[in-house]
């Protein structure tokens, strides 16, 4: 009895690819994870947390150094590791055309799991996702979250002796990632469960009783939250917004002086940032220039800010790679850049839109959050022109949708979901056929790519396919803005992308919207909402609120006062309590 | 205890594959419609056989014997005369393609045929060399028959009946009528089909959609994934199998001359082939697009044009030969034919059997390596 559920040594995964060269995606990493016990794996995008859940699961064989899971040799012996472990991949396999309780039993029946268990269990399993409604709805027809939510119940249809989930909550919303960590942590609380996680959401990691941070295939720090959390003490603070500007003017200003700060992201309002530690005290009085701050106590985020800045440090400054672009002359009227009104979506009887009305000016920047399958895609696809409206009146650039779809598109970029651009062309190809296919002349379009190349540092002879998901992304913005678009458009723009490339995108945006760009974006991280000008809450295709983040936070009360995610959950449940009285009544 | 288990998730993966078959109509309609619909158009649409070809019958001489002598030809279901005055108006027809033979009677047939040397001339159009070929053999026997008869009324002439030289028979497909010759090999098509169409894309949709990274960390062995992947798709095979044999018998009364059950078995076994090498080809391309392309060329095309469905393999260039002989659908379409037409030939069977039962070890051996359990 060690007590340790998975011990490494010196473990390295090397991928070989002729393209890109040798890839060490996991280097020489050791690490000791405890029995009964929740341990998170935190770090930024191709850190190796996937490649070294997967060698855990025993689906990948390690190149170097020794795995023991379970106290078994993984490399020598997958499937009796494979036997006594749950494994819940990013993206879970659910059969879609099977019903969610074929899919039970499918994963039940796989993992042995006796009959006389099965009714306690599932009626469990079914009770935390709150399911049981949906047992014979195709897995195919459930929303994302629900999605996640049974594969979660898939991969607990028994109680394995160590459960790894690899970024469970990517692309959940807030009210679907709160209920998944519910049912971890009551299977940790009643079965002593162990359980690895790789997130990157700190406040997963807060809950967990060890953390290892990892870059580059390498362990950074580990230890409990708290002993992680020391790293940042004493430099964290809070700057207090001066009135009539908003919060990201503040936080542009300080994360554009790295010198001075190491990280600045907008909260409540203010900005909280943290300080370098070595920061030179008169500058730092010219930076600030009488604005109020006060300390604040440090969190986990900012300990992980600081481990992968210093790490970054080596590298390029991703921050300053992007400069604001200069726009198409905006029309001075002052009238409103959007108009909505009384929007309705209808698929057959189903409404996924109901009569919304909104603004948006120029120059804002517009947010749309809510849960998955709230009705957000639906809304952001009638306003790019991508799906005509019920009824209601759209006006887009001063066009009116129903009758000018064409004109209003050209006024319009769009950056989808998922990397939509060709993958085997190179950057340059790129947006040489987007330049095209918007209509830029050959001389634009060439004046148009240099700048865009340069604005987003940008390689053009790069393929496109293989570039990292920060510079994919780089290229799809770079691709929505070559025909100088008043309004850009960004579906879900940083899902799946790691904190340092976040802020640098956010920057972008910012940026942009300075140089009067309008800017509609839905997202699922809450804090970034705090970077828009105007949020918007949708729930079961209705606008539950309208505002500024302060506004929105104030219309949730005591909860809202702690942050944007509690506000956004406090007001989706208190509108979904309140149908539902209806709907008894 | 453990063989329960695997018994267990052996029979809870084959509920799931099942389940996914029944729910996905197209392949339905690829498993069991379009084997309906090959058999009724290879059985009544597509035929070599010529039917009511017109000849132009040019008589220079209208004797009594000329006239017994073409009769032959009205009498026939394949043949249909047309009388024409002269041959400037039967070459007309030919080149206005309203006849496909001219059949002449020299003025001075009846005196050579009494002196033991009559000839007719059958002019062909060639340009259709199949139905050419086909129109001189039924004009042939047509023509030789009523000069039997001929001869048998008057038997006394012995000088007579020595000018009747050609005696066709044609073994096994005794009607020529090539029905008999298509519906056999239908059975290979369809049953390649299945494994071309169907199961191909099994493997490379879970890789797709995800399904198999879950799938993998569980206890269900890779052996048990592919066989449960196979045994709905068997079933489909007999359904579709007791068509064709139902359609050969009844519907186009196609010889059975060999045993049934041994029909049944090497069928069977052709079927896990067929099935295994869709498993194959699913596996290693991983991609359900690919997939579908890699077997339509590599399994469906060549059971098609390689095997001697169609064309007869000892014509074909050397290189070709080597190739069909690789393809197993050339050793189940070569011993299918006989077994229907000719009967239980057991060096054949032995051999045939043992070649397939081979391929499908390893092919199964080789689907089972492709579901391996790494993503590495």
């Amino acid at each position: 009895m060690t007590g340790l559920t998975v011990s490494a040594d010196a473990l390295t995964k090397v991928f070989r690819d002729a393209d890109l060269g040798d890839l060490r995606a996991v280097d020489g990493l050791s690490l000791s994870i405890r029995q009964g016990e929740l341990t998170a794996l935190v770090g930024p995008d191709g850190a190796g947390k996937t490649t070294l859940m997967r060698m855990f699961a025993g689906l990948m064989t390690p190149d170097e150094g020794s795995l023991r899971v379970l106290g078994i040799d993984v490399a020598r012996h997958p499937q009796r590791v494979q036997d006594r472990i749950s494994y819940m991949p990013q993206r879970f396999g659910l059969y879609e055309d099977l019903s969610v309780q074929e899919n039970l039993d499918l994963y039940a029946d796989l993992h042995g799991v006796p009959i006389s268990e099965r009714e306690d269990r599932f009626a469990r399993m079914l009770e935390m996702t709150d399911m049981a409604r949906f047992t014979d709805r195709p897995a195919g027809k459930l929303s994302s979250g629900m999605k996640q939510k049974l594969g979660l119940a898939c991969t607990l249809v028994r109680s394995p002796d160590l459960l790894l989930l690899d970024e469970p909550s990517v692309g959940v919303d807030p009210l679907s990632r709160r209920d998944l960590w519910k049912i971890v942590q009551q299977l940790v609380d009643d079965e002593g469960l162990s359980v690895v996680v790789s997130t990157s959401y700190m406040d997963e990691a807060e809950r967990c009783a060890q953390v290892f941070v990892m870059h580059k295939g390498r362990v950074l720090a580990d230890g409990p939250p708290g002993s992680l959390r020391e790293k940042a003490g004493g430099l964290t603070f809070t700057a207090e917004t001066p009135a009539g500007t908003p919060a990201r003017d503040l936080q542009a200003r300080l994360i554009d002086r790295p010198d001075l700060v190491i990280d600045a992201v907008p909260q409540g309002g203010n900005v909280r940032f943290i300080r370098q530690p070595g920061a030179d005290e008169p500058r730092m009085g010219d930076l600030l220039d009488g604005i109020e701050t006060s300390a604040r106590p440090e969190e986990l985020e900012d300990a992980f800010m600081m481990l992968l800045r210093q790490q970054e440090d080596e590298a390029p400054a991703s921050l300053a790679a992007t400069r604001p672009a200069e726009v198409a002359t905006p029309s001075k009227d002052g009238k409103p850049v959007i108009a909505v009104r009384d929007l309705v979506r209808k698929f057959g009887d189903f409404t996924a839109v109901a009569s919304t009305s909104f603004d948006v000016g120029r120059g804002e920047i517009f947010g749309l959050l809510g849960p998955n399958g709230a009705g957000k895609t639906t809304t952001f696809r009638m306003l790019c022109g991508l799906l005509p409206a019920t009824s209601g009146h759209l006006e887009v650039a001063g066009r009116d949708l129903r009758t000018a779809r064409a004109q209003a598109r050209a006024r319009i970029g769009y950056v989808a979901q998922k990397f939509a651009l060709y993958g085997n062309l190179t950057v340059r190809e790129n947006l040489q056929f987007f330049g095209s296919a918007y209509g830029l002349g050959r001389r634009a379009l060439r004046d148009r790519i240099a700048a865009m190349i340069e604005q987003f540092d940008l390689d053009p002879e790069a393929k496109s396919g293989l570039l990292p998901g920060g510079y994919k992304q780089r290229l799809a913005m770079a691709t929505g803005l070559l025909h100088q678009p008043e309004i850009l458009f960004l579906d879900e723009p940083t899902s799946g992308i790691d904190p340092l490339a976040r802020r640098a995108f956010w920057r972008t945006i910012t940026a942009l919207a300075k140089g009067g760009v309008t800017i509609i974006i839905t997202t699922h991280f809450m804090e970034e909402a705090e970077y828009c000008d105007r949020i918007a809450i949708q729930d079961a295709g209705e606008m539950l609120a309208i505002g500024t983040p302060r506004e929105v936070r104030d219309m949730a009360g005591t909860a809202g006062a702690r942050d944007m995610n509690s506000a956004f959950i406090a007001i989706v449940e208190s509108a979904r309590a309140e149908r539902g009285r209806r709907a008894a009544a | 205890m453990s063989r329960s288990a695997a018994r267990a998730r052996l029979v809870a993966l084959i509920r799931k594959e099942t389940r996914q078959m029944l729910r996905d109509r197209s392949n339905l309609f690829v498993g069991l419609a379009l084997p309906v619909v090959l058999i009724l158009l290879f059985g009544y649409g597509l035929s070599f056989d010529v039917t009511d070809a017109r000849v132009a019958v040019v008589m220079e001489d209208s004797s009594a014997a000329t006239v017994n002598a073409v009769a032959g030809l009205v009498g026939s279901d394949y043949l249909n005369p047309v009388w024409t005055r002269s041959m400037v108006e039967a070459e007309q027809m030919i080149r206005a393609g309203e006849a496909d033979a001219i059949l002449r009677v020299p003025a001075d047939f009846t005196r050579n045929l009494a002196a033991g040397g009559g000839q007719l001339q059958l002019i062909l159009n060639g340009v259709d060399s199949g139905t050419a070929q086909a129109i001189e053999g039924y004009a042939n026997s047509a023509i030789s028959n009523a000069l039997l008869h001929l001869s048998d009324r008057q038997a006394d002439t012995a000088a007579q009946s020595a000018s009747v030289s050609v005696v066709q028979r044609t073994w096994f497909n005794e009607a020529g009528d090539s029905t008999w010759f298509f519906v056999p090999g239908l059975i290979a098509l369809v049953m390649t089909l299945i494994g071309a169409f169907l199961t191909s894309l099994l493997i490379a949709r879970e890789w797709e959609r995800g399904t198999l990274e879950s799938l993998f960390v569980t206890p269900a062995r890779p052996t048990e994934m592919v066989l449960a992947k196979l045994a709905p798709y068997v079933v489909i095979g007999m359904i579709d199998l007791v068509m064709c044999l139902l359609a050969a018998k009844f519907l186009f009364g196609v010889p059975m001359r060999g045993s049934l059950w041994i029909i049944i078995l090497s069928s069977m076994l052709y079927l896990m082939v067929s099935l295994a090498l869709g498993l194959v080809i699913s596996g290693l391309t991983r991609n359900q697009f690919a997939a579908s392309q890699m077997a339509l060329l590599a399994s469906f095309m060549p059971a098609m044009m390689l095997s001697g469905f169609v064309f007869d393999l000892r014509n074909v260039p050397v290189a070709i030969q080597v190739v069909s002989n690789l393809l197993p659908a050339t050793h189940f379409m070569g011993l299918i034919k006989t077994l229907f037409m000719a009967g239980d030939y057991w060096p054949q069977i032995l051999r045939a059997n043992a070649t397939l039962a081979l391929y499908a070890t390893v092919l199964v051996l080789i689907a089972r390596r492709t579901l391996a359990k790494k993503l590495d």
